[in-house]
């Protein structure tokens, strides 16, 4: 009970000071058939530190963690070099243990840096405007959606195959309750769907869903497409879940897209299985009353100097109940603060060159798989992530790879179950932590594993 | 503690400051002003050393960036100084009681930051092969476990990424249910003293938001609750305990007449933490109710999030949950549940709420602080968050009105409101005047069932000298706001800021820096 500072004699005082006779009077509310008489059976008492600890470290060595094995995954999670700093600032108890910044006189340290981050993020996607975060990348995709319908009164999406299938999931299942119709198409790794979404937008289209680069890691121009959805007054939606590539192509909003959200992980967050990420939401400023969560905005206080509060409450929960944009009321502020600060220590040069090098490791990397016989490059082009056909089912060569300690990449067989035309497809991240060692030992496996 | 004389009053509020000289920096003592980072960056500084790329030939897609993209840079030393001064300038739970009322700021304990950043739980991607990641699987079960136990229910969805997308996931559950039953309904009924993400939820799920009255002792008015069921009904939620800080009595009483009339009940678990180990809410009828992790068991708050919602089902709703989830297998290993094994263990799942599995951070964490604490320990926690709001209930009862004193104990938080102050004095005055005692402010103007409501929680994780202090400050602060102490009007006076415009932000809104804006110079 070492988190519990109340002793006995405390106790006794303070139920006193109330004039309760004891504790059990003070849940006299609680029906008598509704109260447990002693702690709920079947669950272990209290535990020490140390036995707590010892138990954490067995359950994680039963994992096979991405640093200490060659490491190929992405899909929309990526290992990247996390600098020490982020990690340790992120840890200082200010900043840690603070809550969403409701009193801004003594909340400036988070108020600030999510203008810095709003600031950060609509200048990496070519935005006007940007939010204090999401709670994920599929998420933050999902609501931009229902921000196209609220803008454009329409409810109609067209959807790239080419976006990450659990992020169509996450709107599938948003839309069965909301009425919205999803259009949707079969990915196929042969050709770009570029063609049927520019056929798919009509006046019922309220927003076309574009990932960049796409699933299989293909970078597209996403300005035609946008052309033809301004024409039909649809609204261009771009879906980017690795940022980083940002540093070495042409931002979505530059194409002209007009929300631009994203998955932030890549950037001081790390994979953590899945979560905390940290979703990121963009837009033109002249949709900014529309736009979901929380929103960091510039003002000055009494004595005139610049300050920062949370403003536009006006959109949401806690003011307008039923009538809010969103149910959000809260952000990730934790992982907004990674991002910013890792942003923050690449800085212009510092991304490009960050890119650069992911690009640079990718290009070998897939020259080098591709020499192996019947392995084929599906994408011409890509930045940090290519999809590899290979000449058998590839979710048995992960599995294979993993038992020879290589964790080499994603199937889509697993991303797309039942979709047998995919089957032989793998993705293959690379990024600036893969050495050429690394890749050379994933082609070696993964030549034994064919032949 | 040193207290200040006995009516509180401090007649030389304010002049510390007329007197001193505005320094040349902006800076006070250890009170730093911190420019923004595009001012003290630029686009060639970087902190972070690269190897050298390789030289290929780029496959880019012919779409190479051409354009700036604006992003200054910092050098290690000056990021790790702008983060740490910014730091200084946020309140914490690690600086002092954070008595926000429905938010439950209790202690971060550091074994969890420790466990959750071990190797094996921080560096697993979410798509490794499943034999390659049993012990995360693992921990993800035993969490379900815990969480199903404590709240007696039947299933536990864990993908869940906040608290009010907890709610969104009870609320699909529930209309998926009814869609398999192949009924119709449109309403969801929500009680005046719910958290308003409630009826933002139902009307986000697409339902149409009825509210029901609260009583005048501040529980749901269960004749009116119980005389607009119908056929139309598809579900109530309600916040137990709820926003005025009390326990619903009555929720058996309200779930059997919901259950009678087809519907289902959906509680908001926010206030869980002022019942663990005492009460299961499924002993109550409840069939969904979301478990804010970071209130019940600590995981830290970061600012804003993230969060974790979890939501425990009962056995009527169970078989909708969303997908990923992990199950047990009968040879002792585990298994992720997702799209494909969904069809043959668990095809009624109205589908995926999130690309991955949820907040495993966040999961170890509060898996952590569970296990410290035991079975025995969390009721404990209960009873001392219970004790610790009661005696500040009982204690500033005499300086601010308590509108529900006299509806029984409170649960773990404390309500008072603004009955009392002097004329022109405020809730908003005596939270900045809270400032200035160095404390954060409890939570104001909300439950919105009272006026100018203040809700203290003080959580089970602070001592009783603590709360003496904290009591005494609030009560000197009270004082003031009803003797009309003039300097309490311009509270905070020793804070960063002074107080903000809030209404010029939402005229004029500035949500990015931009060069030509800027002169808006600090003095």
């Amino acid at each position: 009970m070492r988190y519990l500072p109340l002793t006995d004699t405390d106790r006794q005082a303070m139920l006193a000071t109330i004039g309760a006779a004891s504790i059990d009077d003070l849940f006299v509310d609680v029906p008598e058939e509704a109260r447990l008489k002693g702690p709920i059976p079947g669950l272990p008492m209290h535990a020490s530190e140390m036995a707590v600890e010892r138990h954490f470290s067995a359950m994680a060595r039963k994992n096979m963690a991405a640093a200490h094995h060659p490491f190929f995954l992405g899909a929309g999670a990526y290992k990247h070099h996390v600098p020490a700093s982020v990690d340790h600032l992120i840890q200082r108890g200010e900043f840690l243990t603070a809550y969403t910044p409701y009193q801004p006189e003594i909340a400036q340290g988070t108020l600030q840096m999510l203008f810095e981050f709003q600031t950060q993020v609509a200048r990496l996607f070519g935005c006007d405007v940007a939010n204090a975060s999401m709670y994920d990348g599929s998420t933050a995709c999902w609501e931009a959606i229902g921000m196209a319908g609220r803008v454009t009164k329409r409810s109609k999406a067209v959807i790239s195959s080419g976006l990450h299938p659990h992020y169509v999931s996450v709107a599938k299942t948003m839309a069965r309750f909301t009425g919205d119709t999803l259009e949707l198409a079969a990915l196929d790794m042969a050709q770009s769907d570029t063609g049927r979404l520019l056929a798919s937008i009509d006046g019922e289209t309220s927003c076309v869903v574009v990932q960049y680069p796409d699933i299989l890691g293909r970078i597209e121009d996403l300005s035609a497409i946008a052309q033809k959805a301004h024409e039909h007054g649809a609204l261009l939606i771009a879906v980017v879940t690795e940022p980083v590539a940002l540093g070495a192509i042409k931002s979505p909003g530059e194409m002209g897209a007009d929300i631009v959200v994203g998955e932030g992980q890549s950037l001081g967050v790390g994979l953590q299985f899945g979560g905390p990420y940290v979703g990121l939401f963009a837009c033109k400023e002249k949709f900014v009353r529309q736009m979901p969560g929380r929103l960091c905005g510039q003002t000055v206080d009494a004595e005139g100097k610049r300050g920062f509060v949370l403003t536009l409450s006006t959109r949401e929960q806690h003011i307008r109940r039923e009538k809010a944009t969103s149910n959000i009321c809260t952000n990730s502020g934790l992982c907004a603060l990674a991002f910013s600060i890792h942003m923050s220590l690449l800085g212009e040069r510092g991304l490009r060159e960050l890119a650069a090098l992911n690009h640079a490791r990718a290009v070998q990397a897939a020259d080098r798989l591709t020499q192996i016989e019947g392995v084929s490059l599906v994408n011409d082009s890509f930045f940090n992530e290519f999809t590899l056909k290979l000449p058998v089912n590839a979710r048995d060569v992960v599995h294979k790879l993993a038992a020879k300690k290589v964790l080499g990449g994603v199937s889509l067989g697993r991303l797309y179950p039942g979709e047998t035309t995919l089957e032989n497809g793998l993705l293959v991240a690379v990024t600036e932590v893969v050495s050429e060692e690394d890749v050379e030992t994933f082609a070696a496996t993964l030549q034994e594993v064919l032949s | 503690m040193s207290t200040v004389n006995a009516s509180g009053w401090r007649p030389e509020m304010g002049e510390s400051d007329v007197m001193a000289a505005e320094t040349f920096t902006g800076n006070r003592a250890l009170m730093l002003e911190e420019a923004l980072i595009f001012e003290i960056g630029d686009s060639h500084t970087t902190g972070v050393d690269f190897d050298p790329a390789p030289k290929v030939q780029s496959r880019l897609g012919g779409l190479e960036r051409n354009r700036e993209i604006g992003l200054p840079g910092l050098s290690e030393p000056e990021t790790v100084r702008h983060y740490t001064r910014l730091s200084r300038q946020n309140y914490a739970i690690d600086l002092g009681l954070f008595p926000l009322g429905s938010c439950t700021m209790k202690h971060n304990p550091r074994l969890n930051e420790k466990v959750a950043r071990m190797k094996g739980f921080i560096d697993v991607h979410p798509l490794q092969p499943q034999e390659t990641v049993q012990g995360a699987l693992q921990v993800i079960n035993e969490l379900a476990f815990w969480l199903v136990d404590l709240t007696g229910m039947h299933g536990v969805a864990m993908s869940p990424k906040a608290g009010a997308h907890g709610e969104l996931c009870g609320i699909l559950a529930i209309k998926a249910a009814l869609d398999a039953r192949g009924e119709d309904r449109p309403v969801i009924l929500v009680p005046e003293s719910a958290h308003g993400t409630n009826p933002a939820t139902a009307a986000f799920a697409g339902f149409s938001v009825e509210n029901i009255p609260a009583t005048p002792e501040g529980r749901v008015d269960v004749a009116a609750l119980k005389a607009r069921l119908g056929p139309d009904v598809a579900g109530v939620m309600i916040t137990n305990p709820n926003t005025c800080g009390l326990f619903e009595r009555d929720l058996k009483i309200i779930s059997d007449a919901v259950h009678a009339a087809g519907g289902y009940v959906y509680c908001d678990g926010a206030n869980f933490n002022a019942i663990v180990g005492r009460v299961r809410p499924g002993d109550l009828g409840v069939d969904a109710m979301h478990i804010n992790l970071h209130k019940t068991f600590s995981t830290p708050h970061g600012g804003g999030g993230p969060g974790s919602g979890p939501v425990v089902l009962s056995e009527a709703l169970s078989p909708y949950g969303p997908i990923p989830f992990v199950a047990k297998m009968p040879d002792g290993s585990f298994k992720l549940v997702e799209e494909e094994a969904a069809g043959e263990m668990h095809p009624e799942t109205f589908g995926r709420m999130t690309a991955f599995h949820g907040q495993m951070g966040m999961f170890t964490r509060a898996l952590a602080y569970i296990m410290s604490h035991g079975a025995d320990g969390l009721r404990q926690v209960a009873e001392d968050a219970v004790l610790n709001a009661n005696y500040v209930l009982r204690s500033l009862e005499g300086t601010l009105e308590a509108p529900f004193g006299a509806s029984g104990p409170c649960m773990h938080e404390a309500l008072f409101t603004d009955n009392g102050l002097a004329e022109g004095f405020s809730t908003l005055d005596v939270a900045k005047g809270m400032i200035d005692e160095g404390y954060h402010p409890m939570t104001v103007y909300f439950p919105l069932v009272v006026h100018g409501a203040m809700l203290v929680e003080p959580t089970e994780t602070e001592s009783k000298a603590a709360l003496d202090q904290f009591i005494g400050a609030l009560r000197s602060v009270a004082n003031r706001a009803k003797q009309g102490d003039p300097a309490l009007k311009s509270a905070p006076h020793f804070a960063p800021r002074r107080r903000l415009d809030e209404t010029l932000a939402a005229r004029k809104p500035v949500l990015v820096w931009k060069e030509a804006e800027l002169p808006i110079a600090a003095e």
